[in-house]
């Protein structure tokens, strides 16, 4: 271990100082000159038209600039596939003020534009629009049959694999078999930091756009497909985010409207939305998921059926992968998965933290309980038989798999083994203690990514790519990458992100962000230190003559030889004494397909919890979380365990409180703001322990990472589910468990 | 939001000729209710008199051994008031089982009685409410309606008083001091609130331009057996479900005095003096408290989302009868009592 040895360590976060002292700047407080203000109208109606926007009625306020809407919206775009993005699923996507027919409640419908935020929201308020309603229908439970299999997907969705074996059958001979259905209604993401978009007038059809956003080149993309502008007239740029966690991997109609503006008007223009709009957005769609689990005498999985229907709107057939997780996460030879969409007059929905697999997940996870029971068998132990050593979806071992060793430690820490198997068996007075289980498995996946690294002569070394963070940590773990790779403190480099001037990353999301730009930035470290070898061996008498660079090392500042560490040079004086400011290079980092080919590429965990019930009241409260992860290396313990915190919020959350009602009769989510569309706070939370178990891999990518976001979500949903039935014995299917539901 | 003035009033007859003054206007608190249905549109004053700094924020003594808490005090400040903690405890537990510590340090006591509904549909501009909007009809009514009334509700309203502070003082019956362009007078807290009738549109029997001083609590406040108890979706930062706030006096077993009221059930604080009644001269007991329960729902009535209210607010007031009589301040078991 030196100094230099950065990686793994709990480094505090690089950029925490900025954002605790107010001056990381955020989308909606890039304070350019002379900026005009932009409020959104949306729609009241759910289906329809707009058949007229009396603008001329808000234009005469003195400091009202501008009213868009598809009444005056100039020429843009034509042809569908100028408005995809990166993430775009089948379909058309929505076109903001494109036409006056309405498909969604709060459907962005105009655009005014004032000298000042205050007074552009005025005159939003003023702004009389005349529609023409049509019957809507937004209850999925109303499509149970009108159901199909979409076909185009988006990136990364992968349809259910065939079924195997004869699960029809095997579930009707069974020794024992369940049947159920699970629900949950709709979520929104709800980050604390609202979608704005400052869109800086530079020229004529030259714009510099500060968006909330997880992939600037997603959001560049699109807007010069929409607006015609060249790559080089866009720049687009995201620092900061409070919060994503998926809403801001597609362009939000927050940027379509302030560049719309901004192009007309010739002039800077900021679009931020309320919290209200932040429901209009896209969400984790409304999903019903029907279940059929049988086992045979010895315990072991005879059948698996897992069907999921959700919402979609009515122009984009927006997939998530549901169901496939249930086929590799138990050994059984007798599966059908099925996966079907319903459109309702919604807006489509849009990833949301561990999409689909968060939903899958409790699907599974509680059926496996409830099948535990059916079968007289402690959860731990009947998953135990059933663990899956290969992926039978594609019939490929994996790359590796530590999820026995989550089940057992996870277990330990818990202290599983004094569990009884009867539900209603711990009992203090009126309260009544559960303890519940559950697994889950997240894509291990890099992407294509590219990275600068620039070493200056004072010793500093700066590293850029175009990446997104929403606060997950990938500014400390870049510069634990790159310092490591080139033997230097944390201090002597800057890593920079968020901008399309930037190499190109990828989206930030999927939990690959580590995995992608971490290769990228450790192949571009790679390359500046095969640059400063070279320079290094031009010097007379260099120690390093004749070495190649895997028989060089970087540590403290210098670099050495690694069978003789004395013989050393220090990486300044490299640079000072041939006469070179700075060295750069770059590169690509790829997917390496033919060292992954023959293998299924997953993290895991295991998580156990712990709930009390009150008995005659139903309040339910998590008391312990243990959550077990197996997800590669650990590149900073403090920002990974961090996420995993996060990850059990958001798995509590969606447990017992998270949910957006819609009111069918209006077609409109009626709970859209933070005091009633709850999300836990401080006093929800339990102690939560964070087991990593070690994992080497080298399949995945060369840094071993597997990506750590998505996955500590998994488990915790359906663990505490699974404990509020122990606790209980009653089985709540639909989420979120609300006291009403236990009483 | 609509454009307003604003001014800053210096004593109480300043505040109540500047409203006059104004057509549309408001008195404003901490501004952590007002100022929200503002941006959402739902109220549109056109004038703002700010009385959070009125001479209105002492908590003190009453000649006739009571507690007079200005209106313009905090609600923090209120909870944590020494005499407060001592000789209401009630009071203190209730307002800290309310929104955040960030709100009640804005939350003014005036502020707190006059809060509005949380309906959802009362927020949200774009669907008809006889209370925003008189005549339009009731979207909860045959729509959402988890946080609605099971009593006393109307055919125009469901909606529910949203204040945990208000049952307790339910409970302790205060007068509400107001003043206002015909002078003074006293409101017993009882018949401050109102319920919707047809006239949803009013939340409570103050009449134009009137302003709260203060509420003056009398001696009594339930120190020995009292409790509040509050449920909600989440353990704190979020309005009740149902909450119950009782006080009890006990000459051994047997019930000697007992006050009893419930919040989030009623456009009102709900405060049964029959079932108070019933409560006196009885033994303290399961059955006792069982059969009162069953009496203050026996009229109660769900509209669909909040049917389970019913049969909640019945094994509430059960075990708020229990922990008061236990002198338990709330659940026995710690998580119930989350805040602070
Ligand atoms: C997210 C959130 C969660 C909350 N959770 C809870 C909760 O769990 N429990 C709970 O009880 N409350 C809760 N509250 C509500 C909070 O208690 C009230 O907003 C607060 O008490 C209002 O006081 P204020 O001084 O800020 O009133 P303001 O917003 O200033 O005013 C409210 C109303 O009172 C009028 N007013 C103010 N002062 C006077 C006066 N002296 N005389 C006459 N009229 C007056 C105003 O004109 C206005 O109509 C919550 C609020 C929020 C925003
Ligand atoms: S319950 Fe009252 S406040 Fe709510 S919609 Fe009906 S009338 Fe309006």
């Amino acid at each position: 271990m030196t100094q230099t040895n950065h990686i793994g360590k709990g480094a505090n976060r690089v950029d925490g100082p900025l954002k605790v002292s107010g001056t990381a700047h955020y989308a909606g407080e890039f304070n350019v000159p002379n900026l005009a203000y932009g409020y959104v109208v949306n729609s009241p109606i759910a289906k329809g038209k707009v058949t007229r926007v009396h603008a001329e009625e808000v234009l005469g306020l003195p400091g009202v600039l501008a009213v868009y809407s598809h009444e005056n919206v100039p020429h843009l775009a034509w042809f569908d596939r100028s408005y995809k993005d990166l993430l775009a699923p089948g379909g058309s996507p929505f076109r903001p003020l494109h036409t006056p027919d309405i498909t969604f409640n709060q459907q962005p419908v105009a655009l005014v534009v004032a000298e000042t935020f205050e007074l552009a929201r005025y005159a939003a308020a003023l702004l009389r629009v005349d529609y023409e309603q049509e019957p809507h229908e937004t209850n999925l439970g109303t499509k149970r049959t009108e159901g199909y299999l979409p076909g185009g997907g988006k990136l990364g969705y992968a349809p259910p694999p065939p079924p195997r074996g004869n699960p029809e059958k095997a579930w009707k001979n069974a020794t024992h078999s369940i049947e159920a259905e699970y629900a949950h209604g709709a979520q929104h993401h709800n980050p604390m930091e609202l979608f704005a978009a400052t869109v800086e007038w530079l020229a004529d059809d030259k714009i510099t756009v500060y968006d909330k956003t997880q992939g600037v080149f997603n959001v560049q993309r699109y807007l010069t497909g929409v607006f015609g502008l060249s790559k080089d007239n866009c720049r687009v740029v995201n620092q900061f985010m409070g919060g994503g966690f998926g809403s801001g991997l597609r362009p939000q109609y927050s940027v379509f409207m302030a560049t719309l503006a901004a192009l007309e008007l010739k002039r800077s223009v900021r679009v931020t939305l309320t919290r209200q709009q932040m429901f209009s957005i896209g969400h984790r769609p409304n999903t019903l998921q029907l279940l059929k689990l049988g086992t045979n005498p010895d315990g072991s999985l005879a059948a698996l059926q897992h069907h999921a229907l959700h919402e979609t709107s009515l122009f984009e057939d927006y997939t998530e992968n549901v169901v496939n997780w249930s086929g590799m996460q138990y050994k059984c030879d007798n599966v059908k998965l099925g996966y079907q969409l319903a459109q309702l007059d919604v807006y489509s929905p849009q990833d949301m933290r561990a999409p689909g697999a968060a939903t899958g997940n409790v699907g599974i996870e509680v059926a496996m309980d409830e099948m535990a029971y059916a079968a007289g068998l402690d959860p731990l132990e009947f998953r135990l038989r059933n663990y899956a050593e290969r992926d039978q979806n594609v019939d490929k071992p994996f790359s590796s798999k530590k999820l026995r060793e989550c089940y057992h430690e996870g277990a330990a820490k818990f202290g599983w083994d004094k569990r009884p198997l009867e539900p209603r068996s711990m009992r203090n007075g009126h309260l009544l203690t559960g303890w519940g289980m559950a697994g889950g498995v997240w894509d291990a996946m890099q992407m294509p990514s590219r990275a600068s690294a620039r070493l200056t002569a004072d010793g500093r070394l700066l590293v850029l790519s175009g990446a997104g963070e929403n606060g997950a940590g990938t500014y400390t773990i870049m510069t634990q990458i790159a310092a490591e790779t080139l033997g230097l403190p944390l201090e002597a480099v800057t890593f920079e992100l968020g901008d399309t001037d930037q190499p190109q990353a990828p989206l930030q999301g999927g939990s690959w962000t580590a995995a992608s730009v971490g290769t990228a930035v450790k192949n571009a470290c790679d390359a500046l230190g095969q640059k400063l070898l070279k320079l290094a061996q031009k010097q007379k008498d260099s120690p390093l003559q004749g070495a190649d660079y895997d028989e060089v090392e970087f540590v403290n500042g210098q670099l050495r030889l690694r069978r003789d560490p004395d013989q050393a040079v220090v990486l300044r004086d490299v640079l000072q004494a041939s006469g070179e400011t700075e060295v750069e290079a770059d590169s690509t980092a790829l997917p390496n397909m033919l060292k992954q080919n023959g293998y299924s590429l997953h993290s895991h965990n295991a998580v156990f919890a712990e709930v009390q019930v009150d008995e005659d009241l139903g309040t339910v409260r998590v008391t312990r979380v243990v959550n077990a992860v197996a997800a590669g290396r650990i590149l900073n313990r403090k920002t990974a365990r961090s996420q995993v915190l996060g990850g059990v919020v958001w798995g509590l959350g969606m447990a017992l409180m998270e949910e957006t009602i819609m009111d069918h009769k209006f077609g409109r989510y009626v709970n859209h703001n933070y005091a009633e569309y709850h999300i836990p706070v401080n006093a929800d939370m339990p102690d939560i322990d964070v087991l990593f178990i070690h994992e080497e891999d080298d399949i995945v990518n060369p840094l071993g990472v597997k990506g750590i976001g998505e996955v500590g979500m998994l488990g915790v949903t359906a663990a505490i589910a699974n404990a509020v039935f122990h606790a209980t014995g009653k089985r709540v299917r639909d989420l979120p468990i609300m006291l009403d539901k236990l009483l | 939001m609509y454009p307003f003035t604003y001014s800053r009033a210096t004593d109480v007859a300043d505040a109540v000729r500047d409203k006059a003054g104004h057509g549309a206007s408001a008195y404003l608190g901490g501004g952590t209710n007002l100022i929200d249905l503002m941006k959402y549109n739902v109220e549109q004053p056109a004038h703002l008199v700010n009385v959070a700094k009125l001479p209105l924020s002492k908590i003190e003594d009453l000649p006739d051994g009571g507690l007079r808490l200005g209106a313009t005090a905090t609600n923090a400040d209120t909870a944590w008031n020494e005499q407060v903690k001592q000789r209401y405890p009630m009071l203190n537990q209730a307002i800290l089982a309310g929104a955040s510590p960030q709100l009640r340090n804005a939350a003014t006591n005036g502020g707190n009685l006059m809060q509005r509904t949380r309906c959802y549909y009362f927020y949200d501009i774009e669907t008809p409410c006889n209370k925003r909007e008189p005549g339009s009809g009731c979207s909860a009514i045959g729509g959402y309606n988890r946080i609605h009334a099971i009593l006393g509700a109307s055919e125009a309203c469901i909606a529910t008083h949203p204040s945990d502070m208000c049952v307790a003082l339910a409970a302790l019956a205060p007068t509400v001091r107001v003043s206002g362009p015909n002078g003074e007078r006293s409101i017993a807290f009882e018949d401050f609130h109102r319920l919707p009738g047809e006239l949803p549109q009013y939340d409570n029997t103050l009449t134009e331009g009137e302003l709260v001083l203060s509420l003056d609590l009398p001696e009594k406040g339930f120190a020995k057996n009292f409790t509040y108890l509050k449920l909600r979706d989440r353990h704190s930062y979020a309005f009740a479900l149902v909450s119950v706030a009782v006080g009890l006096e006990l000459d051994g077993d047997t019930i000697t005095d007992a006050r009893l009221a419930l919040g989030g059930v009623a456009h009102k604080p709900w405060r049964d003096k029959s079932a108070e009644e019933m409560l006196k001269g009885q033994p303290a007991t399961a059955e006792t408290f069982g059969r009162v329960a069953a009496h203050v729902v026996a009229n109660a009535v769900g509209q669909g989302s909040n049917d389970f209210k019913i049969e909640l607010a019945r094994r509430a007031i059960v075990r708020a009868l229990q922990q008061a009589t236990e002198g338990k301040q709330q659940a026995s078991d710690a998580f119930l009592n989350s805040n602070p």
